[in-house]
């Protein structure tokens, strides 16, 4: 099994939900063009992500999975209820939103005057309902990897925002191509930045690591043998 | 919409327009930026594209038509709510119909399916045009943009396959190209260029498509 710090790791980096998987592509493009809006959206972000997706993970686990009703009583055992998956997560995704806009609206104002606008735009975010499909079709095993995965993959989307609004900062004062202008300069510059995202996916992970190390060996002493025959 | 729709032809001039303004000069992915999280994500292979458009086209009407007639009894306060349970109900309809009809495609899309709820084109037409419109101009203009979302994707797609993986539709198209076994142009020494299948290039392609399209209609072009 892979290590919780593996799936951070590959959530932030190897696995961005920005250059792997373009989701959140909309709000990516419509609010870079500041750093100072983007790092409002980006921390919104990993705020409901990471929040979203342990409560999604224990609607998946406890009441949608097949046999997942099995706690209630036996006769729920065989109930296959995912089908229902996609209108329960995005419910919940909505009622999430809501709510932590309340909560921190009342108990932290500083902070709702920075994330304020930003928050009921992210209900239809598509980072964070992918967020929760892809914690669904991984079946992480435990509570602790799904949060994990959501918290990496928040930071992960939030350095793109932030990187590409520094770009665009930067982009203004340069000579691009009349109709290149705006929109068609960040789809470029963003396919530019996925193309550097890729060399992340050298990165070892335990698994690989070990698996690694026997290879090599295997290696080795095939050459040892060579060399005796010799 | 003022005019009664008894006294307007179907596909009177104005109903054209909301058809073919999508395909043109008010392309949902290329001009409004909308639905590009998915659009990208499933155009390394064309079937995928197209399967990808028509679930979209059909989600689309269909939403459309839907939020349409319920415009008047949808409070205000809780459309977003609403909204949002329509599509989701319609694109569960359209993945059940997909893993039991295409199991193997529907594979390969895996949660870009589900991922047409947050499609921000979908949300936009039924905020935008559907919450004030009725059901028949409605229609017409999901038709559109599904159709200008199509067209955007299906291009993106035949660039991506074709110079990725040399097929189109999984047809080869300029030969085998397994080693040892070659023909056609991979006799020659052609090679099947792999950066095209990785995701950087789907942005790319659609930053070129955008170039190409401001070029030819220099009034899209942006200040910055």
């Amino acid at each position: 099994m892979e290590s919780t710090l593996d799936i951070f790791v590959k959530a932030i980096f190897s696995e961005n939900m920005i250059f792997a998987y373009f989701l959140g592509m909309c709000s990516y493009l419509a609010v870079s063009k500041t750093v100072k809006t983007a790092v409002g959206l980006g921390a919104a972000v990993i705020f409901v992500l990471t929040v979203t997706v342990p409560v999604n993970y224990l609607l998946e686990n406890y009441v949608l999975k097949e046999g997942a009703l099995a706690w209630i009583s036996d006769e729920y055992a065989t109930l296959d209820l995912s089908f229902l998956s996609f209108i329960m997560f995005i419910a919940v995704v909505a009622s999430m939103v809501q709510l932590v806009e309340m909560l921190v609206e009342k108990f932290a104002p500083a902070l709702y005057g920075a994330l304020g606008i930003f928050l009921p735009l992210i209900a239809v975010n598509c980072s964070i309902l992918g967020g929760a499909l892809f914690m669904q079709e991984r079946q992480y095993s435990t509570i602790l990897d799904a949060t994990a995965f959501s918290l990496g993959s928040g930071i992960g989307w939030f350095i793109a925002i932030v990187a590409i609004a520094a770009i665009r900062e930067k982009l203004r004062y340069s000579n691009v191509p009349g109709p290149l202008r705006g929109l068609g300069i960040t789809f470029i510059v963003t396919g530019l930045m996925g193309i550097a995202f890729m060399s992340f996916m050298g990165i070892k992970y335990g698994e690989e690591v070990a698996e690694d190390d026997t290879k090599t060996e295997v290696t080795t002493a095939k050459t040892d043998q060579e060399l005796e025959n010799r | 919409m003022s005019t009664e729709k008894g006294s307007e032809p179907l596909f009177s001039k104005k109903n054209k327009k909301l058809i073919t303004d999508p395909l043109t000069d008010n392309n949902p992915v290329t001009i409004q930026v909308l639905g590009i999280c998915s659009a990208l994500a499933i155009t390394v292979q064309v079937s995928q594209a197209v399967v990808m458009s028509l679930s979209v086209l059909f989600v689309i009407i269909m939403g459309n038509l839907i939020v349409s007639l319920l415009r008047d009894m949808i409070p205000s306060r809780i459309r977003i709510i609403v909204q949002l349970l329509v599509v989701a109900s319609l694109v569960i309809i359209v993945d059940q119909v997909l893993a039991a009809f295409l199991p193997d495609l529907s594979a390969k899309l895996s949660v870009f399916v589900g991922l047409i709820i947050t499609n921000c084109i979908i949300m936009g037409r039924l905020e935008a045009f559907a919450m004030g419109n009725k059901p028949w101009p409605s229609i017409l203009d999901g038709l559109g943009n599904g159709l200008g979302y199509g067209a955007i994707l299906i291009i993106v797609a035949v660039f991506r396959e074709l110079f990725g993986s040399g097929t189109l539709m999984g047809y080869s198209i300029f030969g085998n190209s397994l080693p040892g076994e070659e023909s056609g142009l991979y006799t020659l020494g052609y090679q099947n260029n792999n950066l095209m299948i990785l995701p950087p290039m789907a942005l790319i392609i659609t930053g070129i498509i955008i170039w190409v399209q401001r070029t030819r209609n220099k009034a899209l072009i942006e200040e910055h």
